[in-house]
């Protein structure tokens, strides 16, 4: 296994499995879970048990290893320089290593299947993946500056398309040239890479490039975090090379080009920092100019922010495997208690993955009457002057 | 048996927090230090003071070995299931309940973290701060008091165990019990007037009740903190300067420390002095008094104050300082485990060449150094080995090395801290045979059935 001289060197001191505040656990898994085995420290010190036969690999131990949400809140905290870099690497070999020894949990193997089978999590032909923008003013990609890549879950999933087409829309009006690319798009693979299926990510990385080559695009405009991440990150080293934009970091910069209305009550808005943004790339800024170049908009912030942020439990495919569900103390759920505790009503959103997640969490901790998941671009949007010219 | 006590426990907590997987057991089965793994039955995670009554209780019913675990760091094997069993992790009741402000003392559950706590009162209540322990963060405040744990303001407090203020105990037998003024009055801002019955939960290894609730005494914080390092090259001289050091009373907390690494530290004897202060006029003068205090040794060339750039002061004045749990990769390996001894302060030389001594003999990378506790009434003094853990080898001369260490701690007239358990039947040699049989006839009384973590602190 890849990176397993590194298991050895885990102390488990535990700084991983919290913000850098200390405000409350902070490792998605093991703040569902509870147990040692579901921290950071905890993985490591199994693999190496594996990889030395004191223990054997079954369901619960591909439970554990497919559980990590590979958010990178271990990365940033662990008390180790240079070792903690490796930590995900570490985490992502085993990963792999499992999945080779055919020790995978079913939902984990249901949607690789899925994603191998039909290029996407959500199974539908890719063929369909531009019917999202069907009937939206958004021309398709020819030669505008930006081609807008939704991924799979702005392409099939309901709630994902709803935002997918927002956020085209308010992308145009705030003037940046983009396109709807036609062609039969397969899901980005950030998270099958996550999840250790380095072939299957680049053969879906290949496909895509293909597609963008195509097209001779430049520049994309990404709707989700992940796709940003190892569109910017990761294919460079399967042959495409683009300039890579989150919507956000898009908008940051346009936002003097919108009017907005001048009596809209103020709302206080907390920002949820999705983990492939701001953990993963470092952008804890573009977000924030958004909502703070809205009029009405009074941004707080939870204890855990920017570099301490909380995962909302769907990273590293557990959106689609949901591993992490079924207790009080899953990340979502924690995120929401933690956004109304710090008096936010609105609790915006810049991922459809986690907009997806924490929407289902406000319900169930029955503050949906309190506190309102909003997607990013759907809060400024409501917010826009139309009338203005 | 054991399917049918995993069922059992699954009906008190639910079956998300209950596990009798090989996973859970091997992991619980050990922590990171030298002592050689014991695996429990079974591993569950309570959420309230009824649940962990109900697996007593069970436990009780069934003459199961029962095992309380905080964050299960502390190094020296306490919390393994030496008999098997089930090991109640309390990290879920992690809550804090209650701050005073005007009687300064926080009440925790028996699972929340230091680093919680530190994190509460910064938000809630930044005049106040509480004693941290040099552990990480996810170290649980119970456990340090449990174990007769010290931290940054043990100059000023004592003990961590001297600054409970009382405690909720679910019994061996299932019941619960109050000690300290909580116990009456339902505050808990004191141990005092009563019988102390806090001191049979205290130092016992969790062989007497689990603690599920604990009152802690809170300090000003204060606005301006600095740090002096007093060097010095002659150990015989160490328990005078303490002395010293500690009689103007200025200090929140003294650590001396002695490594062979960095270079320019190897041979000399380093005094952390930390302090704090409402303002920089205040500062200044509690800074003159320590200085004066050991005048005398500067104008005799024979030590002095370290001049210290302020980022290398910003890296001593951080808490906790993960610095410490970056020992245990001084070997590449990721193991660390070391002899606190408590003992009087004029045993510092003997201490220091003593470990000197060892690590050579033994040839394992050390770091030696000391806690003062309260204002130079004892000190903790730690023999810290790192070691490799992927090497047995080393696993074994790391391990040679603390149980000599244990061994000369008690030839110098200190007290293994946290014991495991070789140094465990060490101290009962040592031990007056009237206090050991006290010890167990209490242990009787409070646990009849013998369940709670057997095998320590017994002969």
């Amino acid at each position: 296994m890849e990176h397993e001289e590194i298991l050895h060197r885990c102390f488990r001191c535990g700084y991983c499995k919290l913000p850098g505040n200390y405000v409350d656990i902070n490792c998605p898994a093991y703040l569902a879970f509870g147990f040692e085995t579901y921290a950071p420290a905890g993985r490591m010190w199994l693999l190496r048990a594996w990889l030395d036969q004191k223990i054997e690999a079954g369901q619960r131990f591909a439970e554990i290893m497919f559980s990590c949400t590979a958010c990178g809140n271990c990365v940033e905290q662990c008390a180790f320089p240079e070792f903690r870099d490796r930590l995900l690497l570490a985490f992502t070999a085993g990963k792999e290593a499992l999945l080779e020894a055919g020790i995978v949990p079913p939902e984990v193997r249901d949607y690789l299947t899925r994603i191998q089978t039909h290029g996407n999590a959500y199974g539908k032909p890719v063929k369909k993946s531009a019917e999202w923008a069907l009937g939206l003013d958004i021309d398709p990609f020819s030669d505008q500056e930006y081609a807008f890549f939704v991924d799979d879950a702005g392409a099939f999933n309901p709630r994902g398309q709803e935002i997918a087409r927002s956020v085209a829309l308010l992308l145009k009006k705030a003037g940046i040239s983009l396109g709807v690319l036609q062609d039969p798009l397969v899901t980005d693979g950030n998270d099958v890479k996550a999840m250790g299926e380095t072939a299957l990510f680049e053969d879906l990385a290949e496909k895509n490039i293909q597609v963008f080559q195509a097209r001779n695009i430049r520049k994309i405009i990404t709707l989700s975090p992940h796709s940003f991440n190892t569109l910017k990150n990761d294919y460079p080293a399967v042959g495409g090379q683009y300039q890579v934009f989150h919507y956000t970091q898009a908008l940051a910069f346009a936002m003097k080009r919108l009017a907005f209305s001048a009596y809209l009550p103020e709302a206080v808005v907390a920002f949820h920092d999705p983990c492939y943004l701001g953990l993963h790339n470092a952008d804890y800024g573009s977000a924030r100019m958004v909502l703070q170049a809205v009029p009405g908009i009074r941004l707080t912030e939870m204890d855990r922010n920017r570099k301490n942020a909380l995962c909302c439990g769907g990273g590293g495919g557990n959106f689609f495997t949901d591993i992490l569900s079924g207790g009080e103390d899953t990340p979502a759920r924690a995120r929401i208690r933690e956004a109304a505790a710090a008096g936010a009503q609105i609790l915006a959103v810049a991922c459809p993955l986690c907009a997806i997640m924490l929407e289902d969490a406000v319900k169930a901790e029955n503050l949906d009457n309190t506190l309102r998941v909003q997607e990013l671009s759907e809060i400024v949007t409501e917010r826009i002057d139309f009338q203005a010219p | 048996m054991t399917t049918d006590l995993i069922s059992s426990l699954e009906t008190i907590v639910g079956s998300r927090f209950v596990s009798g997987a090989a996973e859970e057991r091997y992991l619980y089965s050990m922590d990171q230090g030298t002592m050689p793994p014991s695996e429990p039955d079974a591993v569950v995670l309570p959420a309230t003071t009824d649940q962990v009554r109900q697996i007593v209780l069970l436990a009780n019913e069934r003459k199961v070995p029962v095992v309380p675990m905080g964050a299960g760091l502390v190094l020296s094997g306490l919390t393994r299931a030496l008999r098997g069993g089930i090991i109640v992790d309390m990290k879920r009741m992690n809550r804090i309940i209650e701050v005073n402000p005007a009687s300064r003392y926080a009440v925790v559950e028996g699972g929340a973290s230091q680093g919680m706590l530190k994190a509460y009162l910064q938000k809630h209540h930044p005049e106040l701060k509480h004693s941290m322990p040099d552990a990480p963060p996810v170290a649980t405040v119970a456990g340090n008091v449990c174990i007769h744990g010290s931290g940054h303001l043990s100059v000023l407090g004592g003990s961590h165990s001297d600054m409970l203020t009382g405690m909720e105990v679910v019994l061996p037998s299932g019941e619960i019990v109050r000690t300290g003024s909580c116990g009456v009055s339902g505050q808990w801002f004191s141990r005092s007037p009563l019988p102390d019955l806090s001191g049979l939960f205290l130092g016992w290894a969790g062989t007497t009740g689990i603690i599920t609730r604990l009152g802690i005494k809170l300090f000003p914080n204060y606005r301006h903190n600095d740090v002096l390092i007093f060097v010095a090259e002659d150990a015989d001289l160490m328990p005078e300067m303490i002395s010293r050091l500690t009689s103007v009373q200025a200090a929140e907390d003294m650590t001396p420390w002695m490594t062979p690494k960095p270079d320019w530290a190897r041979g000399f004897l380093h005094i952390n002095i930390a302090y704090g202060a409402h303002t920089k006029k205040e500062l200044t003068f509690k800074r003159n008094l320590l200085q004066s205090s050991v005048r005398e040794y500067i104008d005799r060339k024979i030590a002095g104050f370290l001049p210290l750039p302020p980022p290398q002061k910003g890296r001593f004045l951080k808490i906790p300082s993960p610095d410490l749990a970056r020992f245990a990769d001084l070997r590449r390996g990721g193991g660390f485990e070391y002899v606190g001894a408590i003992m009087a302060i004029e045993h510092f030389p003997k201490a220091y060449r003593a470990g000197l001594a060892i690590a050579e003999k033994h040839g394992v990378a050390y770091s030696l150094g000391a806690r003062i506790i309260g204002a130079g009434h004892c000190m903790m003094f730690f023999f810290a080995y790192a070691f490799n853990r992927a090497d047995p080898e080393d696993v074994k001369r790391a391990s040679d090395a603390l149980e000599a260490t244990n061994t000369a701690a008690l030839e110098i007239g200190g007290i293994p801290w946290k014991a495991e358990l070789p140094a465990q039947k060490q101290i009962i040699e040592k031990m007056d045979p009237d206090t050991f049989g006290l010890m167990g006839r209490i242990r009787s009384v409070l646990d009849p059935n013998h369940i709670m973590n057997p095998g320590n602190w017994e002969k």
